[in-house]
């Protein structure tokens, strides 16, 4: 591990202190709590939707989260270890073939489902 | 004036600041940053401290040099610079180590560096010549620079004309470069953005020539002392921002201007996870206030 990697392994650890970050990938739906500051109060405002693209590169990772708003699609990409990322709640898990679900962008209403993925019972 | 030092570029990465933002760093290490010898005025003819860092073999440094460095009781090294000083107070004892508290969060610094090279390139890359046309009659020399003068008179090709050549590792220095963080222990100093030259390269750090220095500064420099590396000043969690270099948000919009906008952007516009500003409706009352839970 060089030295980079260090660091970044150890801002990672102390980003995510006191919070925890659920295993989803591409296809589930997500709730993001995200810090809002308005004046001089402080809130926590949800986002939610198909996270749509996962990049996993330490302290660079991101995700890219898309949801319809009154018939327009929405796309936020949250850095993962952003301070400003308060929660990260997963709110369903779906069933993708792909690892970047951008075919989504041109697809509205019944096309635009994702198949809801069970847990498997082991034996 | 007051010393530089001399430290090793090890590559970028990323901080945050408090409020979410965050900011592309360079990571320069200070490697046994120690004194050499000093240039006084009696001597030399002018003040400055001589520095050397990093670690050199013993065939790959000359004779003399390895004397100068014996003299001094300190290592071989590999890479030597002077920095000028303004007098005898800004000489920093021979032998000691600088520490990366030389610099404080917030400050501006000039840094040093070779480019990377590029090799022998053609006019177009190191110019960025036009070229020739694709078609229209051209042939092989789509990408060369055209003519490099006149006729009979002057019936030569001006010195400095842009040419094909060496680009790259040259001398450039970056000026006004923000220190946001400083690691004393492991000899770290984090700058914004980026500086010449590639990873494992030699950069030289100064204190900005542009802007007037902050106050606080440690003068001549910041040693390190026999055996203890405690950090001084306090340390922000890894990956954050040094206060000193968190910067506000300079709000075009007043507080009473965004409320509004926000209230026009909301309007209608609530889902249920977040409900439109003025929407009061019995459903949307309960998420509202699971919101209003987590204010402060």
């Amino acid at each position: 591990m060089n030295l980079i990697q260090q660091l970044e392994a150890e801002a990672v650890e102390a980003l995510t202190q006191g919070k925890e970050i659920p295993a989803f990938r591409a296809g589930d739906t997500l709730r993001v709590g995200v810090r809002v500051v308005e004046g001089t109060r402080t809130r926590t405002q949800n986002f939610e939707g198909v996270c749509i693209a996962r990049s996993n590169r330490g302290i660079n990772s991101n995700f890219t989260v898309r949801k319809m708003s009154f018939g327009e699609g929405v796309e936020r990409v949250f850095p993962l270890y952003s301070p400003n990322i308060e929660s990260v709640t997963v709110v369903r898990r779906g069933v993708v073939r792909r690892a970047k679900l951008y075919y989504l962008r041109g697809r509205t209403g019944k096309r635009a489902r994702i198949a809801e993925r069970k847990q498997t019972v082991s034996q | 004036m007051r010393s530089g030092v001399i430290a090793k570029k090890v590559g970028m990465t990323r901080l945050f600041q408090e409020d979410g933002r965050h900011v592309p760093v360079t990571v320069l290490a200070l490697e046994d940053c120690q004194v050499v010898s000093h240039r006084t005025a009696d001597r030399d003819g002018y003040f400055a401290v001589q520095l050397g860092a990093g670690e050199a073999k013993q065939k790959n440094v000359n004779k003399p040099q390895r004397e100068a460095f014996a003299k001094a009781q300190v290592g071989l090294k590999m890479r030597v610079a002077e920095f000028r000083v303004d007098g005898e107070d800004g000489l920093i004892p021979v032998g000691s180590t600088i520490s990366a508290e030389h610099f404080i969060a917030g400050q501006k610094v000039d840094i040093t560096g070779h480019t990377q090279g590029k090799g022998f390139q053609g006019a177009m890359k190191r110019w960025g010549f036009g070229g020739m046309r694709a078609t229209h009659g051209v042939s092989i020399s789509h990408r060369a620079h055209g003519s490099t003068g006149q006729r009979q008179d002057p019936g030569k090709v001006f010195k400095n004309k842009k040419m094909a050549g060496h680009m790259g590792d040259k001398q450039r220095t970056q000026q006004n470069l923000e220190v946001v963080r400083t690691d004393a222990t492991r000899g770290l100093i984090f700058v914004k953005g980026s500086v010449p030259g590639s990873k494992n390269s030699w950069m030289l750090i100064r204190d900005a020539v542009k802007l007037s220095a902050p106050e606080g500064l440690p003068f001549p420099g910041a040693i390190v002392e026999k055996k203890s590396t405690a950090p001084e000043h306090e340390e922000a969690p890894a990956g954050m921002v040094e206060a000193a270099a968190e910067h506000e948000v300079i709000e075009q919009v007043t507080p009473e201007q965004q409320e509004v906008l926000a209230q026009e952007q909301q309007a209608g516009a609530g889902d249920e996870t977040t409900p439109a500003v003025g929407e009061e409706t019995p459903e949307s009352g309960d998420n509202a206030g699971s919101d209003e839970g987590k204010e402060g």
